[in-house]
């Protein structure tokens, strides 16, 4: 009798509720609806991954039988799966640690640059190739690289006398073309996101740095850096929690998709693609898929704790 | 006389100020050395650039001899020339990029402030489940197997238009979040109350009074989303096989891969025999491509950067 008046109660508040915030609700629709179909749609998708695919069957992403872990098996067996893994946390690891590197002292540097006018162009254009789409990177890299005309191999290799490098099939130079391409395309971003948090800094510390004699260095090392700490932590934190999503556009555009450059350039998200577009595996794919999600979602998790144990305020949740 | 005495103080304190800042600042040799950097760096960033824009403009002959220069050897107008008898499908791309990034960023933007207003407000009660909802999102995904199912097989958006506009790029939880914040941090509760007791419904306060104060996250918000769907050729990739749909960022990728792709249009025009399909020039093609394709960004960029610099700017103060 009581419970029953509990659960009338209940019932009875929750549609009072939805009926009082029914204009919010009603705004939040079209967003809660591309949010069920773009993303949570996809998340129950995964467990195809579970079964064998059989598209014969009428509905098959539906109806086909499910088969246990056997996908992944098979996708383990392959070489693959420990060449891309390799390279994706590889290749992120190093664009996650070498980005606040970089980004941090550019913008140190442009925040010191006496003459403010060339500091804000030295910014627009290094800014500038982040707006450029991958495929148009996957130009200026070809124009760069291309064997016969390349301007590497014909302006500045031939006229040292070396022989021309052919770039698009020699997988053992990508670890380097590709973390340069990153930084060129990507550092200006980072920097501006720095200067802004450089330029937010009261600038009391400093004259009181001042006051005490404290070199230019030393400012930067114990007032700069700390104050920046949290942004810091906070961007490295999101990258560390997508290092086995990789930038799809690099990793594709850039070495032109160039099968003799797989060893080194292959990622998970180039497989993924690969293996559904190409090869119309869908079962390996979907394993693949599933192993970079799970494995990004658990490191979120990881991160995310150990950094709250750190320090509570640097945690994203 | 005594005006002075008045401004003497604030003129000291204007000096002390400029030669503080002259005390602080770093010596001349290492500014010298930082500004060397900083132009070589600059360089870097905008020579591919020019090297592109040379080779589009040079001789075929002149490239396959001496490769590509950042002065043409012999200047030469043919890659533009041969561009134009595809005039019509390079002009079908532009259409159809322009079109999916206006409607793909009004949409994005609406649903985006629709979506972040009620999460901003502190007396909406199912706050908490809604900003779960979007922020689960961002930490977990089911991948591109299962969003090609869901788009291609159980809404068959395969090779249509709204292929282009849909996947992954309508909403950003980021975005969606920040824009949140601003809102947060902007408009006073007590301004939306008094629109309240004047008798405002939930939708005119929004339309109204939020969105109009609102105006630089939405426009930063909007250049994100304009920046997306200007240079997305992934969806283009994955869902697109039909040639009428294939937009610019796209026609750029099938060019770079193979000439072919504009030539299925020029063989069917009389004026250009097989003879001439067979001379196309074509590494100086592709680069005037790059150019034609790139070119609306790059010209919108110095307009465009303020913008998001300001917006960056905006984000990076976290809330």
């Amino acid at each position: 009798m009581e419970l029953n008046t509990e659960l009338g109660k209940k019932r009875f508040s929750f549609g009072r509720k939805v009926a009082k915030n029914r204009y919010l609700l009603l705004m939040m629709l079209p967003g809660t609806l591309y949010l069920l179909i773009n993303n949570y749609l996809p998340m129950f998708g995964t467990l195809i991954a579970f079964k064998k695919i059989d598209m014969t069957l009428h509905y098959w992403w539906l109806t086909s039988p499910w088969i246990g872990f056997d996908n992944f098996k098979f996708l383990f067996k392959t070489s693959d799966a420990w060449v891309i893994t390799r390279n994706t946390v590889l290749y992120n690891a190093l664009f996650i640690t070498i980005t606040p590197i970089i980004a941090v002292t550019f913008a140190i540097l442009l925040n010191e640059t006496r003459n403010r006018i060339a500091a804000r162009f030295y910014q627009n254009i290094m800014f500038l190739p982040y707006f450029l789409s991958a495929v148009v990177v996957g130009y200026l890299g070809y124009s760069m690289l291309s064997v016969e005309f390349g301007f590497i191999n014909t302006h500045v290799l031939e006229p040292l006398g070396m022989d021309a490098v052919a770039w698009y099939n020699e997988p053992k130079y990508w670890p380097y073309i590709l973390p340069l391409v990153y930084i060129w395309k990507n550092i200006g971003y980072s920097t501006v996101i720095y200067l802004a948090a450089i330029i937010g800094i009261d600038n009391e510390y400093y004259e009181a740095a001042l006051m005490d004699g404290a070199s230019k260095w030393r400012q930067v090392i114990s007032i700069t850096l700390p104050q920046i700490r949290p942004i810091i932590v906070i961007l490295m934190l999101m990258a560390v929690g997508h290092i086995l999503n990789a930038d799809f556009g690099l990793f594709y555009q850039v070495p032109l998709d160039s099968g003799s450059l797989y060893p080194t350039t292959n990622v998970i998200d180039t497989y993924v693609y690969r293996a559904l577009l190409s090869l119309g595996d869908i079962g390996m794919s979907s394993a693949a898929g599933l192993y970079q999600s799970a494995v990004g979602f658990v490191l979120v998790l990881t991160v995310n704790l150990i950094v709250r144990k750190v320090n509570k305020e640097s945690a994203l949740f | 006389m005594s005006s002075t005495t008045v401004q003497a103080p604030a003129a000291a304190a204007g000096v002390s100020k400029t030669a503080a800042k002259r005390i602080n600042s770093i010596s001349s040799g290492s500014n010298l050395v930082v500004n060397a950097f900083f132009i070589l760096y600059s360089i870097a960033c905008l020579f591919p650039i020019l090297l592109v824009i040379s080779a589009s403009l040079s001789d075929e002959n002149a490239i396959t001899l001496h490769g590509y220069s950042i002065i043409p050897k012999v200047w030469s107008t043919a890659a533009y020339h041969y561009l134009s008898y595809d005039m019509h499908k390079i002009l079908v791309g532009y259409g159809i990029s322009i079109a999916t990034t206006i409607i793909g960023s009004m949409a994005g933007m609406l649903m985006t402030a629709l979506y972040a207003y009620p999460l901003s407000r502190m007396d909406f009660q199912f706050r908490g489940f809604f900003s779960f909802f979007i922020f689960f999102t961002m930490i977990f995904g089911g991948g591109l197997v299962p969003s090609y199912l869901v788009y291609s097989n159980i809404l068959h958006l395969k090779d249509t238009l709204f292929a282009l506009i849909i996947p992954g790029l309508l909403m950003s939880a980021f975005l969606v979040l920040t824009t949140r914040t601003f809102f947060q941090q902007t408009i006073h509760p007590s301004i939306l109350e008094s629109a309240q007791i004047d008798g405002a419904g939930e939708f005119r306060i929004f339309f109204g009074i939020v969105l109009p104060l609102s105006l630089p996250v939405m426009a930063t918000v909007g250049l994100f989303y304009t920046l997306g769907y200007w240079n997305d050729w992934f969806n283009s990739l994955v869902y697109i096989n039909n040639d009428k749909l294939v937009n610019l960022q796209y026609m750029m990728y099938r060019v770079m891969r193979n000439l072919q792709f504009l030539q299925s249009n020029a063989q069917s025009n009389s004026a250009v025999g097989a003879q001439e399909i067979a001379k196309i020039p074509s590494e100086t093609v592709r680069m005037a491509m790059c150019i034609v394709g790139m070119g609306p960004i790059v010209l919108a960029y110095p307009f465009f950067q303020r913008y998001f610099v300001a917006g960056l700017t905006v984000g990076a103060v976290k809330g």
